[in-house]
């Protein structure tokens, strides 16, 4: 089933001088962990806010084209509704928080209590939150006291408490450590097994390798690439586009063209382990 | 003697959560150093205490050789110059012309002097063409620059960034380094906290590892990566091509040319 499907899709701010999106088709199939990447404002955050909604229903402007969540027309739901099927989390990991909550566990809760449920069912999701990113050392903690990175984790656990079948995560990782980079990547992960459709806007292109099955390479508010995440991260063009390649695959792109083979292009550390054994040197 | 010194310092904030239990450390003129370590190590409250924003509960920390302690604040600031890693905990004036300008303004220095200095520090930042626009009108990545081209026109001897790295894209991380390179070129020394350690790796000859309120380890930045305890300690991974390196077998290698070599 496709998930998420847009078509033509363009759009201009309000008081824009140009199209901040142009053209701009692609589709994510349900239960697919889909990348975008691209420079800083290639048009990958409107995207996400387009999917969510958020555009055009609270920045106006010009949206002309197709925009399908589970196949029916973003326009024709309500938000509510909406909410519901697409979790969100922010790029700006130091404006996310509520505001109106005083602890890191009531934080979480927020969203299940607009939703009316029960108290214990609240307080067992929230748990499940806090342990899945691991927050338990600040869940009395006041939100806005929190660092950057801690308050990222919050948002992430603010987003997936309602079970969203879509999670949009834009620069989930920006503020974190390596570790708790990588503990995120494992939550997408799992929430890949869940059967979840995640749409992931990252800079860490060699994570992005590792764990995303597909890429939408922006530039400039158009699509410059697309596909297979192999297909676009072992291209060099993707430089020629304001994009990067990982480490690994550069490197091995590198030595192809300086020693004259045409070695197969692995992606990650461990690929290139693999290729290596198979190749059986 | 060392321009900025750490002596056996601790902190400990108001709430009585201690940040930082006994760390030294000191920096010549002319350097380039990266502290590096997981969220919550101490790094931000350490760099805070060099520009006096914070005054250490025990211990000293000397600036030119005069305890920030007997200083004010804005008196350590002109030679410490800091860049917030929340750009919004900075940026309070309309246009990016004017937040670049405003310690020069406040210092009261003559207006064409001003608008030199801005100038310049606008261009080095990648900002010449945004003069007018409203900070908030360009995405976080880029009000970072802002910030930057605000700290760079004071002319500090010493220059700390916070997380600069952080949601940068490609081109904008080779500005960071070009930036970084140049302040280094005249002299003076700049301080980063971040996470990239391939930017690390490039742009830095020496590091600071913290873990747990305290420095774990203060070496050449190939000396760090081949050390395995204090990698694992403070939860850093090694650059992705000296994993690659690792995974055939060889050792102490940490760029493309280096790996390419020993292949």
């Amino acid at each position: 089933m496709v998930a998420i499907s847009l078509e033509h899709v363009t759009y201009r701010y309000p008081l824009g001088t140009g199209d901040a999106l142009d053209d701009i088709s692609f589709h994510i199939g349900q239960g697919e962990v889909y990348a975008l990447i691209g420079g800083n404002g290639s048009g990958k955050t409107t995207v996400c806010n387009i999917i969510r909604g958020f555009i055009p229903q609270f920045y106006k402007g010009t949206l002309t084209g197709s925009v399908m969540v589970n196949d029916k027309p973003v326009s024709e739901y309500d938000d509510a509704e909406l909410t519901q099927i697409v979790g969100y989390s922010f790029q700006n990991p130091f404006t996310q928080m509520s505001g109106v909550k005083d602890n890191v566990r009531e934080e979480i809760g927020y969203a299940l209590e607009n939703l009316g449920l029960p108290r214990e069912d609240i307080g067992r999701r929230v748990d499940a939150m806090i342990e899945l990113l691991d927050l338990q050392e600040m869940a009395d903690q006041n939100p806005l006291e929190l660092s950057g990175g801690q308050r990222q984790r919050v948002a992430i656990a603010a987003v997936l408490v309602t079970d969203p079948q879509i999670v949009i995560l834009d620069e989930p990782t920006s503020q974190l450590d390596p570790q708790s980079t990588e503990d995120i990547f494992n939550i997408i992960k799992l929430l890949k097994n869940q059967g979840k459709t995640i749409v992931l806007v990252e800079h860490k292109i060699d994570l992005v390798a590792e764990y995303c099955d597909y890429a939408l390479l922006l530039e400039e508010g158009r699509v410059a690439m697309g596909g297979p995440i192999r297909d676009v991260l072992t291209d060099p063009k993707v430089m020629d586009h304001g994009g990067q390649l990982p480490q690994v695959a550069r490197f091995f792109i590198d030595r192809n063209t300086k020693l004259g083979l045409c070695d197969p292009i692995p992606l990650t550390v461990q690929e290139a382990v693999e290729f290596k054994t198979g190749r059986g040197n | 003697m060392a321009y900025l010194e750490l002596c056996d310092v601790d902190f400990s904030y108001s709430n009585g959560f201690e940040a930082l239990h006994h760390v030294s450390m000191r920096f010549e003129m002319g350097e380039a150093v990266a502290i590096i370590g997981q969220n919550g190590a101490g790094k931000t409250t350490v760099v805070k205490l060099m520009n006096g924003l914070l005054k250490p509960s025990r211990g000293q920390v000397l600036v030119d050789g005069v305890t920030t302690k007997q200083q004010r604040t804005s008196q350590v600031a002109a030679k410490v110059g800091y860049v917030f890693q929340n750009p919004d905990d900075q940026i309070f004036q309309d246009t990016i012309g004017k937040e670049i300008a405003y310690g020069l303004v406040k210092k009261k220095v003559e207006k064409s002097a001003v608008k030199a200095k801005v100038a310049a520090a606008a261009r080095l930042c990648g900002l010449e063409d945004e003069m007018e626009t409203h900070p908030y009108d360009l995405p976080f990545s880029r009000r970072k620059f802002v910030t930057i081209a605000s700290a760079l026109v004071m002319d500090p001897k010493v220059l700390i960034l916070d997380e600069p790295t952080a949601g940068q894209d490609a081109p904008s991380t080779r500005l960071l380094a070009d930036i970084i390179q140049g302040v280094m070129a005249s002299g003076k020394t700049v301080i980063t906290i971040t996470h990239d350690m391939e930017f690390v790796t490039k742009e830095f000859s020496r590091g600071i590892v913290m873990a747990k309120k305290h420095v774990l380890m203060d070496a050449p930045i190939a000396e760090i990566f081949e050390n395995d305890e204090v990698l694992e300690e403070a939860h850093l991974k090694r650059p992705y091509i000296a994993q690659l390196a690792r995974s055939y077998g060889i050792r102490g290698v940490l760029t493309d040319e280096e790996l390419l070599r020993a292949m």
